[in-house]
Parts: structure tokens; sequence; C-alpha cells
């Protein structure tokens, strides 16, 4: 039983962060119709915008904060600037395809740039273990969910008990009353692509320590956040966190319990049958068809 | 593209056609090879654009299609069967398989559809790559024969330019048929809008999968091509990177443009190579062209050129009017 308790809060960790990842998604999606199909990507930057600031002499704590504005400003302000403004008005698809070749310049940015090869990152949580419930449970899984779970809840509270949240959300949902009654829909789009853009920034910080600095990492986290924010339900904040914990756990029982060649599979299938079977996601609400 | 007179086109299409036979003839084996391979691509990406460009169903599981094939041809040729027989297996098992994924295009739409497919392009990685019984795992499958034709053996680059071209001929004729046929006609209807399609008696349903099944089957077909190609396969080339790509060569050279496969998968393969000389920048400045062509404009390549097209027509004709109207006045 032990094992399963363990399996339980890596997986809880990992789903953290991949609710962080999948909560900027369904942001993108409900405030602009943008799927960013580089999220992967976005997550895999900061961490070399974060090595890259050390490099230049920067201690940890600056090379953060460097790190997230950079990425907010790159991530946030330019991505919504330069690429999804001008597309906006073609349509999801082009959108969809002009974010696949904005992954592949990142990728290939990185790789050229930097290096090819993993590097190591600093852990913003010591190292070692702690006794819980009489199991011994890695400091690094309870940082990364306790941090993963502050940055969710801070974001839901935004969202649910500020001006600012209801006004978001009302820019979300019915864009043209919201600019009837005087949300300034424009600049709260904005905010959702610097909110995204930090999530991502948080995220990075948080998974590179255990699995390492790799111009490729986006691919497996950006497919991972995906299937989250589909199976939580995509136009809901609170499906893709539920979602993100869902694939996190299963991910890692799945590693555990089924072959370890088929591991990836498993939540693959999962998202399968719930499309199948509640297309709009566990949590979310069905859309009108438009046609 | 019907700003050009109709004897000036042919001229243009058997220019083109025999430049592509003849050119190739002093290329060196790895200029043939690329090109080989743009033919071969140029099928798979035909197939995605009768799913995409003309039925309107967003597929990212192309790849995985050019890879069923793949690997049937490579098994069936490597056990001493003719190509031609393991082509017709691909094509019936893509059929089949895309027939079948089909369905959840029935109940789910656009981005939803876009992430079955994706799940669907990840699972058939997996099986390539953990099925090392049938597909010889990560260690993949060399010595692929290349086939006898005609009793003409392929076995040098420029033979087997000639098949890749010859097959991207029929395809081409084939899908040509295809999209002016009733069939054709239904799958455009089925894009443009589904619920009146479905009231003026289209069977959406079957529509669909057929739309579906026949895209993949014409990746199949590539895969076919391209087991013999490289004669040897693994599952890396088949992995969801290039579900993607297939998906931009569509896209990029314009979706729902006959000619638009040729050119998105000539950009796609070309282009790398041309920009090789900038070093590790190739897929950067790639990266940066497409998404520069995509904000110009979104309807791809062939989309600028219908536009302008469309303007020319327009103008044209308002001068017609013009004239016809000042006629009007002094005949008065």
């Amino acid at each position: 039983m032990s094992n399963l308790f363990d399996l339980l809060v890596a997986g809880l960790a990992t789903g953290a962060i991949y609710a962080l990842v999948a909560v900027g998604f369904t942001l993108l999606w409900q405030t602009s119709q943008t799927i960013n199909f580089a999220q992967g990507e976005f997550v895999m930057l900061p961490a070399f915008l974060m090595l890259a600031a050390m490099h230049v002499g920067a201690p940890f704590w600056l090379a953060i904060i460097l790190g997230i504005l950079l990425s907010m400003i790159l991530l946030g302000l330019a991505f919504k600037l330069l690429l999804v403004d001008p597309m906006m008005r073609h349509g999801v698809l082009p959108l969809a395809i002009a974010t696949m070749a904005l992954a592949i310049g990142i990728k290939e940015a990185v790789k050229q740039f930097f290096s090819a090869e993993a590097s190591s990152f600093p852990s913003i949580v010591p190292t070692g273990d702690i006794s819980v419930l009489g199991h011994a449970v890695s400091l690094q899984s309870i940082g990364v969910l306790a941090v993963a779970i502050l940055a969710v809840f801070g974001l839901t509270t935004l969202l649910n008990r500020t001006s600012l949240g209801h006004q978001m959300q009302a820019a979300a949902q019915n864009p043209t009353v919201a600019r009837i009654i005087g949300v300034p829909v424009e600049r709260m789009i904005l905010l959702t692509f610097l909110i995204n853009a930090f999530l991502v920034a948080l995220a990075s910080l948080l998974i590179t320590p255990i699995y390492l600095a790799k111009f490729s990492s986006g691919e497996v986290l950006g497919q991972a956040a995906f299937i989250a924010a589909i199976v939580g339900g995509f136009n809901q904040v609170r499906g893709a966190i539920a979602g993100g914990l869902l694939i996190g756990v299963l991910d890692n029982l799945a590693a555990a319990y089924v072959s370890t060649q088929y591991r990836a599979a498993v939540p693959l299938i999962f998202l399968i049958v719930v499309i199948l079977f509640r297309p709009q996601g566990l949590l979310g609400r069905a859309e009108e068809r438009t046609v | 593209m019907s700003g050009f007179g109709k004897p000036l086109k042919i001229a243009l299409a058997l220019a083109v056609i025999a430049a592509l036979i003849v050119v190739p003839m002093n290329f060196n084996r790895y200029g043939l090879f690329i090109l080989s391979q743009w033919a071969v691509m140029t099928i798979a990406a035909m197939g995605l654009n009768l799913t995409l460009g003309y039925a309107g169903q967003v597929s990212l599981a192309q790849g995985a299609f050019v890879g069923i094939g793949a690997y049937a041809a490579a098994i069936m040729t490597t056990h001493g069967w003719p190509l031609p027989a393991a082509i017709v297996v691909a094509i019936a098992l893509s059929f089949a398989v895309g027939w079948v994924l089909g369905y959840p295009a029935l109940r789910v739409q656009h981005h939803y559809l876009a992430f079955v497919t994706l799940a669907f392009s990840t699972l058939a990685f997996l099986v390539f790559r953990n099925e090392s019984w049938l597909t010889g795992g990560i260690y993949g499958i060399s010595n692929i024969p290349r086939p006898h034709i005609f009793g003409l053996a392929t076995n040098k680059p420029l033979p087997f330019y000639y098949v890749c071209l010859g097959s991207l001929a029929l395809v081409s004729i084939a899908v040509w048929w295809l999209i002016r046929s009733p069939w054709g006609r239904a799958f455009m209807a089925l894009r443009e809008n589904p619920l009146r399609a479905q009231s003026l008696g289209v069977d959406t349903r079957r529509y669909t999968l057929m739309a579906f099944a026949i895209g993949s089957a014409l990746g199949g077909v590539a895969g076919a091509l391209y087991a013999p190609l490289t004669q040897y396969i693994d599952p890396v080339p088949f992995n969801l990177s290039l579900s993607l790509d297939l998906l931009m060569m569509v896209i990029v050279g314009g979706a729902g443009f006959y000619f638009g496969p040729f050119l998105g998968a000539m950009i796609a393969v070309l282009l790398p190579e041309w920009l090789r000389f900038t070093e590790g920048y190739y897929l950067m400045l790639y990266a940066v062209a497409v998404m520069l062509l995509l904000i110009w404009s979104p309807t791809g390549i062939l989309g600028i050129l219908d536009r302008y097209l469309a303007a020319r027509r327009t103008k044209a004709a308002s001068a017609l009017r013009a004239v016809a109207k000042s006629r009007l006045e002094t005949a008065q």
C-alpha cells in the first residue's frame, strides 16, 4: 500500500503542473479562441531564459524574476500582438497551424542558441524526504504541489472574487455584451495572455528541476496539458485543474501497474473515451453548435 | 485559375511534367531522393487535403497512416511479396482504419476531432515501437527491397524516382476525378454547411466516413512508397510531427485547392534543403516563413493567387461593364 500512496503523491505533483499548463490553455481558448500548439514549448522556454540569466551571472532569485518577466513579455505580449492579433479574424485553424510553426521555431532557437544537451536546473524546493503518515515523501513533490495549488487558488480567487476577475469572465463568455456594459475587453484578453505566460513560467520553474531543461521537453508536456484540458472540460478553468490532477495520477499509476511500454497510451485511451462519451469534458458545459 | 486560357494551362502542365521527367536525369543520388520524397509526401498531403480541405474534417493522424502503409509494405516485401500487392494491402488497411477513425468525427467536431486523431497518432506510434515481433521495434526493418516493374529493376535512384512520380501521376488523376464526381461535391457540401448538406439529402454519415477513409488510404499509399524509398524504416519518422508536418503542408499550400498539396509538400521538403546553407538556422527560418505566410494569407499560397485572379476578374468585368455603359450612352 505504501507504494500506492507514493504514486498518488507523485502523481498529484505532476498533475498539479499539468493543471497549471492546462489552465492557461483553456484561458486562451475562452478569451480568444486560440488553440496554442506551442503551449509545451512555452513551458520549456522560461527555464532556458532563467538559465541564460544565470550564465551571465545573475543569482538564482534574480534569474527567476527575469525569467518570469521575459516570458510574460515574449510569450504573453509579443505572442498576442505579433501572432494572435493579426490572425484572429482568420479563424481557428490557420492560427493553430501558426502556433505549430511557432513551436518548431522556439525548439530550434533553443537548440541553436543554447544547447541540444539536457542541462540541470536548480530546484527552488530543497531535496530530501519528510515523513507523512508514516510514509517518506519527497519534499520536491510536496513543494511542487504546494506552489501549484497556491497558484491555482490565487487564480480562481482572482477570477471569482474580484471585479477584475468578473470582467475577465464577462469578456470570455460574451465579448459583445461585455463591451456594451463597459468592460475593456481588449485589455482583459491581454491580461489572460499575460496570466498564461506567468503560469507557464511557474510550471517551468517547478518541473525543470525534475525533468531537466531540454529543448524537446515541451512536446510531452504540451500533449499532457492538452489531454488534461480536454478531459476536464475545454471551457472551464476548474475542469482543466481536475483534468490535470487526474492525468498526472493516471500517468503515474499506469507506469506502475500497466506495462511501461504502453504507459503513454493510458491517458490517450482515457482521452478518446471521454471525448466519445462526453465531448464537453468531465466538468465542461456543452457549447452550442454554430451550424 | 481561369485567368489563363485553357491551351496555356495545358501547355504549362505539360511543361511541368516534362521538366519533372527530364531534369532529374542528371541529378545526384541525394537530389533524386529529395524529389522522390516530395512525390511521396504530395500523395500523403493530397489525402489529407481530401479530408481537411474538401470535407472539412481536421485530422492529425495522417502521419500514422503513412506509417501503417510503410510497415505493411516493409513487412510484406521483406517476406517476398511484390510491392503492388503490398500497396493493395496498405490501401485496404488504412482505408479500414480510417473508416473506423471517422466514427469519432461523426460525434465530435473541430478541435475535439483534432485531439482524437492526435491521440490515435500517438497510439499508432506506440504500437510501431512496442510490437517488435511484427515491426522490429526501435531497431526497425532494414533491407526493404525496391520493386521490379514490368521486369525492370528499380534499385537505382532514378528508376525508383520514376516509380514515385508515376504513382503521384496516378493518384493525381484519381483525385482529380474524385473531386469532380458527385462524391467530391458532397464532400464540399459537407465542409461548407453540414446541416444544409443533410437537408439536401447528402448522407453526411457515409460521406464523413468516406472522406476519412479515402484520405487515409492515400496516406497508406504514400507510406507503401516511402518504405522502399528509404529502404529502412523505424517508428521515429511516423510520430506526431509527421502528421503536423502534413497538416502544415496542406494549409501552407492552400487547403481545398487541388494544387495546394503539391506546393505545400514542395515547400516542406525542398525549402529546408535550400535553406541548408544557413546550417542550424534552417528550421527556424522555415518556422518564421510559415508564420509570416499564414499571417499574410491564411488560405495558403494558392489563396494569394486566387485572390489576385479574383481581383483581376472583377476589374476586367467592371471594365467591360463601363464599356457597355458608354456604348449604350453614345447610342442614345
